[in-house]
């Protein structure tokens, strides 16, 4: 399954240690939430980074305490169609201030890419091959968006006001990391210009 | 009428040419149907028992005759030459094929029309009052509201992808014409002790095989927050709501098994965190959405010119027209017509593409170019001077949309049922063309008064037969078609789920038993003008049960 962030296909540094397996040294692992939750004082104190698988049916609310110890949180989406992981990644993001890797792993297709984006994952673990090649295009297939989101979008509702005409934007990929606010200001100051 | 920018023209043609390169993955096999099912459904795309079917939004019910003759055009260019409009003001063709899906997307797209979120587990196309803007009794147009959170929830981030389909309606009238309490979400404008506006919020309504009314978990909200408590609603709802059963998916099954007032509590804590953030409303941007609303320039008139008294006295049809299908405007000297979908022996809510032509002349020669659909299945022309009404009439009854039995007995809610669904266990329109045609003496039909039939072929309701003050739903059994009626269901202000009066009778005798029900209802009535609804209420059903099940 191709990992793609920032609009380029890429080798995922994490090793996925989904059971007690013994973690190895120096190297960034992937967690399950029993695990992490177990453990997560001397995890986050580890010479590596750590991240967590955290399903879906299961409050984020639990993972605040180390928001800022985290380096990458994966959503699940078991088929494309439970959208339970948009709410998380958001919450994730707008009310924890997550600023780490967000990864959308699971059912990811490339009608839900533009979603993905905009709900504030940055990274994408593609179901399908094709669809990753098609990354740039799928990502940027509609330019207007009517409401404020995790990625920094700038409204139409506020384009609106601000007499911004429509231009079609660039693919620029996932959102970079930040947080959302700056990302906001930033939009807005390019789109004024 | 509401005017679309560029912004919203940009959206909606983005969205064709998605759905154009989704149309082409899916003939050249690169989707599989299974793959293709949720992206087609996002767009009102639904694959019925003989082609596929388009649902194309009408948000709030309104239309420009631009719109409307686009529409007629649809229906000849793509389809059988007619649309059929249900009742969630949404037009539906039956006929389409798939490789000029696309094509049929692009037109609609140039009046800024689109099927985007008519169907799938996101937000529908958001409904109200076909009066609203017009009529007497509202303290605000709903518009304005429908189309503030309709651009909200428009390809949402978070919200494509709920347990299922969320419906919301908007109303500001004290008479209730959009049916809030059968939605998973409805707002009701009014106001507080203090005479501040704000919103009730309403969740959990819906029909289908477990019917419930919908539950107030808001008596005020400030309009500043309607934003974030609809995402805050929406968010507990896509987190908590039932996934492992699409039958207990909505959220009405959620609000039922946590309770309305737990329900209620997730949905504060989650606003409270939210609620003075990026979505409290900023009055510029409800000024910006309220100022493309704009109202026709009125002429300065007098109800009730000498003209029409006389035209009365004149012509009985024109009389009883006037008497069922014209009501009160809220600005002197005009009146709001309905248009009556429901002729004796036809199809309820189907329209040629030359009537909708027509209608579309008609709405720029006396309605300031504008149409409305309501969900029962009709049209209407808001803006009719009152002395236009004479010729006016003359050009409806000659294409057909004249008969006066606006709220009566002939005047049903219908789904497509077998005839095209195939979600159907039994057909609905027959049923509904010979109820027609045993009532279509109107002597009788108006001695009977306001009486709302709904009939759904199957448990899915989508002829909302629960609310009908008769409702019939066809099920099947050993391989025949039966019908249940209920008696006694409402959709209005004062919202009631009917009460079955029996065992299912079969397709060949439920005409009967709505002339038996008629029968009994003249006998029982109090006065001649205690309306059915009010008799089912102060007998119940059983000497109406006693009366259908007398001889069978």
């Amino acid at each position: 399954m191709p990992l793609v962030k920032a609009g380029k296909i890429v080798d995922d540094q994490y090793v996925r240690v989904l059971d007690d397996a013994p973690l190895p040294d120096g190297v960034p692992v992937l967690l399950t939430a029993a695990r992490f939750l177990a453990d997560a004082p001397e995890l986050v104190e580890r010479d590596a980074p750590v991240g967590v698988l955290w399903p879906n049916d299961r409050r984020v609310t639990e993972l605040a305490p180390w928001i800022d110890r985290l380096a990458l949180i994966a959503l699940v989406f078991p088929k494309f169609r439970d959208g339970r992981a948009y709410s998380q990644a958001r919450l994730l993001r707008e009310r924890y201030g997550f600023r780490g890797e967000l990864r959308a792993t699971g059912d990811v297709l490339r009608d839900q890419f533009q979603f993905l984006l905009r709900a504030g994952f940055d990274a994408l673990e593609v179901k399908k091959p094709a669809d990753a090649a098609v990354f740039a295009e799928a990502a940027a297939r509609f330019s207007v968006f009517y409401q404020p989101s995790a990625d920094g979008g700038l409204p139409a509702l506020r384009r609106r006001l601000q007499g911004t005409p429509v231009a079609r934007v660039e693919p620029t990929g996932p959102a970079q990391s930040g947080r959302p606010d700056d990302k906001l200001r930033e939009s807005r100051e390019r789109t004024i210009g | 009428m509401y005017h679309y920018d560029e912004l919203d023209r940009t959206l909606v043609k983005e969205r064709v040419a998605e759905f154009r390169d989704q149309v082409a993955r899916r003939l050249s096999g690169e989707l599989t149907e299974d793959e293709f099912k949720p992206l087609r459904l996002m767009n009102g795309v639904y694959l019925q028992l003989h082609a596929y079917m388009l649902r194309t939004a009408i948000p709030y019910g309104t239309l420009s005759s631009e719109q409307l003759r686009m529409l007629a055009h649809v229906a000849r260019r793509y389809d059988r030459g007619y649309g059929h409009f249900t009742t969630r003001q949404n037009i539906q063709y039956h006929w389409i094929k798939l490789e000029e899906l696309p094509d049929a997307m692009a037109d609609l797209a140039g009046v800024g029309m689109h099927g985007m979120q008519t169907s799938g587990n996101c937000v529908r196309n958001i409904t109200t009052d076909q009066w609203a803007g017009v009529a007497p009794d509202e303290i605000e147009d709903p518009r304005i509201w429908a189309e503030l959170v309709r651009q909200h929830v428009t390809l949402h981030p978070e919200f494509s992808f709920l347990p299922r389909k969320f419906k919301i309606a908007v109303g500001a009238s004290s008479h209730d014409r959009a049916a809030l309490a059968i939605h998973d979400l409805a707002l009701r404008l009014h106001r507080n002790g203090a005479g501040e506006m704000g919103f009730e919020v309403m969740v959990g309504g819906g029909l289908g095989r477990t019917p419930f009314l919908a539950k107030t978990i808001k008596p005020f909200l400030h309009k500043r927050d309607v934003l974030s408590y609809v995402e805050a609603v929406l968010r507990t709802y896509n987190s908590f709501g039932r996934r492992d059963n699409i039958y207990k998916a909505r959220i009405k099954i959620l609000v039922h098994e946590l309770g309305a007032e737990a329900f209620a509590k997730e949905v504060e804590g989650e606003w409270q965190s939210t609620k003075d953030g990026a979505l409290a409303l900023d009055p510029a941007v409800l000024a910006e959405i309220a100022a493309r609303f704009t109202y026709p320039d009125y002429l300065k008139l007098k109800d009730s010119p000498p003209a029409i008294a006389q035209a009365r006295r004149a012509d009985p049809g024109f009389d009883a027209w006037m008497g069922n299908s014209v009501a009160n405007h809220k600005v002197p000297g005009y009146a709001i017509v309905t248009l009556s979908l429901k002729p004796e022996g036809g199809t309820p809510g189907d329209a040629t593409a030359e009537q909708m032509d027509a209608i579309a002349d008609l709405a720029d020669r006396y309605s300031f170019g504008e149409v409305r659909v309501g969900h029962e299945q009709n049209l209407v022309l808001p803006h009719v001077a009152q002395r236009d009404l004479p010729e006016l009439h003359r050009a409806l009854d000659a294409i057909g949309v004249a008969t006066p039995n606006v709220g009566l007995i002939t005047d049903i809610i219908s789904c497509p049922g077998l005839d095209y669904c195939s979600l159907a266990n039994a057909r609905s329109i027959p049923i509904a063309q010979e109820i027609t045609r045993r009532f279509k003496n109107l002597e009788l039909a108006r001695n009977l008064g306001r009486l709302h039939i709904n009939i759904s072929g199957c448990i899915n309701a989508c002829g909302h037969h629960h609310v009908g003050h008769i409702g019939i739903l066809g099920v099947e059994k050993n391989g025949e078609e039966v019908y249940q009626i209920t008696l006694g269901g409402k959709a209005d202000e004062n919202a009631k789920l009917g009460a079955l009066i029996g065992p299912a009778v079969p397709y060949a005798q439920v005409a009967d038993v709505i002339e038996d029900i008629a029968a009994a209802y003249i006998e029982l009535r109090a006065r001649p003008d205690e309306l059915f609804i009010d008799t089912v209420k102060r007998t119940g059903v059983e000497p109406f049960r006693e009366r259908v099940y007398a001889t069978r």
